[in-house]
């Protein structure tokens, strides 16, 4: 855990940020929202100005860069550039928290394997979910059939929600053999999108990254089709029922409809996380539209006030969006396996 | 979010997704007040619906941030 200690760096106010202030103040929201919501090769925290200086708390993140052109691999902690001459480290630099290219400023001339904050904030998950899963676990072979307690309890009441109210119901006596996707599924979204809500950790978003939500999918999507049977593939591409000019419309539509069920799934997440984070970036944004960047301070105590309540609601909704969406994306997906793996004993009536 | 067109675009599939959102839940709420012994099985279907309508809007946004 040393190697993420916070680091405190200083560095002057360039004149390019002296000009930022005399721009329109709703712009510069914009894009810290836009900057927070992005994905970034350094944890950043907070920003405190002192007149001239800026001070930087941030989380150092190692950045592992394989460059396109000289296929040379780079390997050091996003620190460096805090300390490097002019900001530039192996030929990259950092801008907005983002490693881009010294020379074009741009990100298509090297690949990314970094762990960014994104990365770290899943491992976190991960590790949280380790220490949660094998607790429980102890405590199951501690105590063998007897009622749960404390932590054991809580997560049996998770447990045997998506076994009887997901699970069961939508996949039948196959159920077991599915169960610890969807319960990976749930915990994983559940801890991602959690983490995201927790202020000051370091503006993580995890769980409202595409890649994120696209991985997810395409394992849902894999799931489904190495698990349909005869039926579900005989649906797709010959309707039974249906007369042979139809399927000319129907089998494109339906083969269609095996990427746009986890396309889908994977657009809802991304923009539900996404749009949260957002919301509650542009109400806190208007404590700095009123107060007009902290040059009035009776505006920015207007927008406190006005912001205060509402900040509050929708952290509340947010926190209940966290667990509607892992709920619905493991609902969804496991009403799909289910579809695919039903047995159909009167097709003709099916459509 | 870059334009009005765009933000257009965003309102008018939240005006539709309110409109689906808000059909599902008061059919789901007379459905429950006629039979309150059904409950479970309207919430489950309720909530499936309403993931699907908000699906529409979701895309509508993430489609803003894509046209610029």
């Amino acid at each position: 855990m040393l190697l993420f200690s916070l680091s405190l760096h200083a560095e002057e106010a360039t004149p390019a940020q002296e000009c930022e202030k005399k721009e329109d103040v709703s712009s510069v929201v914009v894009e810290h929202i836009m900057n927070h919501v992005a994905d970034a090769n350094e944890n950043h925290i907070a920003t405190i100005k002192d007149g001239e200086h800026e001070t930087h708390i941030s989380m150092p993140l190692p950045c592992i860069l394989y460059s396109k052109a000289t296929g040379n691999w780079s390997v050091f902690m996003s620190s460096v550039f805090h300390h490097a001459p002019n900001g530039i480290h192996e030929g990259y630099k950092m801008e907005h928290g983002r490693v881009v290219d010294a020379q074009t400023g741009n990100r298509d001339t090297f690949f990314d394997f970094s762990i960014t904050k994104n990365v770290f904030n899943m491992l976190l998950g991960f590790t949280i979910l380790a220490i949660v899963f094998f607790t429980v676990k102890k405590a199951y072979d501690k105590r063998p059939g007897q009622a749960p307690r404390g932590l054991q309890g809580f997560m049996e009441v998770f447990i045997e929600f998506i076994t009887e109210d997901i699970a069961k119901p939508n996949l039948g006596n196959k159920y077991e053999s599915f169960l610890p996707y969807l319960i990976g599924l749930f915990f994983f979204i559940l801890i991602n999108n959690l983490l995201g809500l927790i202020p000051f950790l370091g503006n993580i978003n995890s769980s409202g990254n595409i890649s994120f939500t696209l991985v997810l999918a395409v394992f849902s999507l894999i799931l489904i089709n190495v698990n349909g049977n005869k039926d579900y593939w005989k649906h797709i591409f010959a309707m039974p029922g249906v007369p042979k000019w139809v399927l000319i419309i129907l089998v494109p539509v339906e083969v269609m409809g095996i990427l746009i069920k986890p396309a889908v799934l994977m657009l809802r997440l991304f923009g539900n996380i996404t749009g949260g984070h957002i919301t509650i970036l542009a109400i806190a944004g208007l404590i700095f539209i009123m107060g007009n960047l902290g040059t009035s301070v009776g505006g920015a105590a207007a927008g406190g006030l006005i912001a205060f309540p509402v900040l509050l609601f929708v952290n509340a909704m947010e926190l209940f969006v966290a667990f509607l969406q892992a709920y619905v994306f493991t609902l969804l997906t496991a009403i799909f396996i289910g579809a695919a793996i039903e047995e159909h004993h009167h097709a003709e009536e099916h459509h | 979010m870059t334009g009005p067109v765009s933000a257009i675009g965003v309102g008018l599939a939240a005006i539709a997704a309110g409109l689906g959102i808000g059909l599902i839940g008061s059919n789901a709420v007379q459905g429950i007040a006629r039979q309150p012994e059904a409950t479970k099985q309207i919430n489950g279907a309720m909530i499936l619906a309403a993931a699907l309508v908000e699906g529409v809007a979701i895309i509508g946004m993430v489609l803003s941030f894509l046209i610029k």
